[in-house]
């Protein structure tokens, strides 16, 4: 582990630097086994935040309350130490790159993860597809990526970034706090099911649930919907 | 080799010699699925059995509904790395889909509504190690777990027991399915943790 920083009050980032990493494609997941003195191991899966850099691969972690890998790895893991992992893994949910096709992104909480590291993806190899980002936050603090976001969409072909509050919104914010609605995914030509984009919709299963219905409602095919969902805990 | 991780002593959470490698227990039934949830309406349903190209018998769901069920008791088993343990079901057994049909296939391609598809061994939907469930908990089975029907095959990880199942399709080759052709396992032993091809 060469770095951890924190993203929210409950997400950190760290960057774990790999022996032999090949590259992965963006939206995969590593596994990342914690092993104690006695045995007794844990794993869970964690997606990819980051195109590798130099070796270095990013990954994002919400601390889950009573959540006992990450946890540990919010709290106690620090710089220097060893972490098994195994990856990349997961080839479903990914964007490919040269795709021509509009990509729209809908994530919920630290669903954002994997479908950042498609948007650093299309940044760092300079690429101009129209991609558009819906997240869906409880308040402006739960904003992971926020300022690289905001920055990003504010350059020259850079992504269109919405979020949507469903608890607290800032003081300029026109849309009430709310659960996600069919509108909030319909507000840009590249965007509509005419267009055909590629959907990445990533969250707790309630939302995932939600969102690929209000996008099969808008006219997307469910062939064009790609889901990943984290449930339970 | 295992690698002791400094600090991590683990909350070490209650288990269960029933409990394969690697999973730990949730009473949640959380989801995984690759796509939107279909829509499926019972009027609309059928399910049907195929050999080769030929359809050899096929249900509505009126016809379905008359078949013989058993209540099922079983531990489900999710790649994801969540088991639950006496889970509770009602369908009909393959066995009873499968009576009296000659064949020469030795896999079969489970297909679903929406696309999905997964291969397993004939030999393992037979022999009452495998369902179509239509109740879960004594409730219909909700769309997001499978409804209206799916197949149940608990000694497997759960993505062989296929959601929203519509065909299965007797085959000679065990050609893969969905998430086998994406990198997981064409056989999927929990006990031996064959998650991902090569395990």
């Amino acid at each position: 582990m060469t770095g951890s920083r924190l993203e929210t009050a409950t997400a950190h980032t760290l960057s774990l630097r790999v022996d032999e990493w090949n590259g992965h494609l963006p939206g995969q997941h590593i596994d990342v086994r914690l092993t104690a003195p006695d045995g007794y191991q844990a794993v869970r899966s964690y997606s990819l935040a980051a195109p590798a850099d130099d070796g270095v691969i990013e990954i994002t972690v919400q601390r889950l309350p009573g959540g006992e890998v990450s946890a540990f790895l919010t709290d106690i893991a620090m710089i220097g130490d060893q972490l098994e992992i195994r990856g990349p893994l997961g080839n479903w949910f990914v964007w490919d790159q040269d795709d021509p096709s509009p990509v729209l992104l809908v994530a919920g909480g630290s669903g954002v993860v994997p479908l950042m590291s498609m948007i650093r993806a299309r940044d760092r190899a300079d690429i101009q597809t129209p991609l558009r980002l819906v997240h869906s936050v409880r308040t402006p603090q739960d904003r992971i990526y926020g300022d690289e976001l905001t920055r990003l969409a504010a350059q020259a072909g850079g992504p269109s970034v919405t979020w949507l509050y469903t608890r607290t919104a800032p003081t300029t914010e026109t849309r009430p706090p709310g659960r996600l609605r069919p509108s909030d995914l319909d507000d840009g030509s590249n965007w509509t099911s005419g267009a055909t984009p590629i959907c990445f919709v990533c969250g707790p299963t309630g939302f995932v649930e939600e969102a690929a219905n209000h996008l099969l409602a808008a006219g997307h095919h469910a062939d064009r919907i790609r889901t990943e969902r984290f449930g339970g805990r | 080799m295992v690698h002791v991780t400094r600090g991590f002593t683990g909350r070490h959470p209650a288990t269960d010699d029933r409990l394969p490698p690697g999973q730990y227990l949730t009473d949640d039934f959380p989801v995984l699925s690759a796509g939107p949830t279909p829509a499926i309406r019972r009027d609309e349903w059928t399910f049907s059995v195929t050999d080769g190209d030929q359809a050899l018998r096929s249900w509505t769901w009126d016809e379905f509904m008359a078949l013989p069920s058993e209540d099922i008791t079983v531990d489900i088993h999710c790649v994801t790395r969540w088991s639950r343990l006496d889970t509770t079901w009602r369908g009909v057994a393959i066995d009873d889909l499968l009576a009296d049909v000659d064949t020469a296939a030795e896999y079969v391609l489970a297909r679903s509504y929406g696309g999905y598809t997964t291969n397993l061994p004939l030999e393992d939907l037979l022999d009452g190690k495998a369902w179509i469930a239509y109740e879960h908990d004594g409730e219909d089975l909700p769309a997001e777990h499978g409804g209206p029907a799916r197949l149940l095959v608990p000694h497997l990880y759960l993505w062989k027991s296929a959601k929203w199942i519509k065909s299965l399709d007797l085959v000679e080759d065990d050609d893969p399915g969905f998430w086998e052709s994406l990198g997981y396992h064409d056989y999927g032993d929990p006990w031996r943790e064959q998650r991902y091809q090569g395990d």
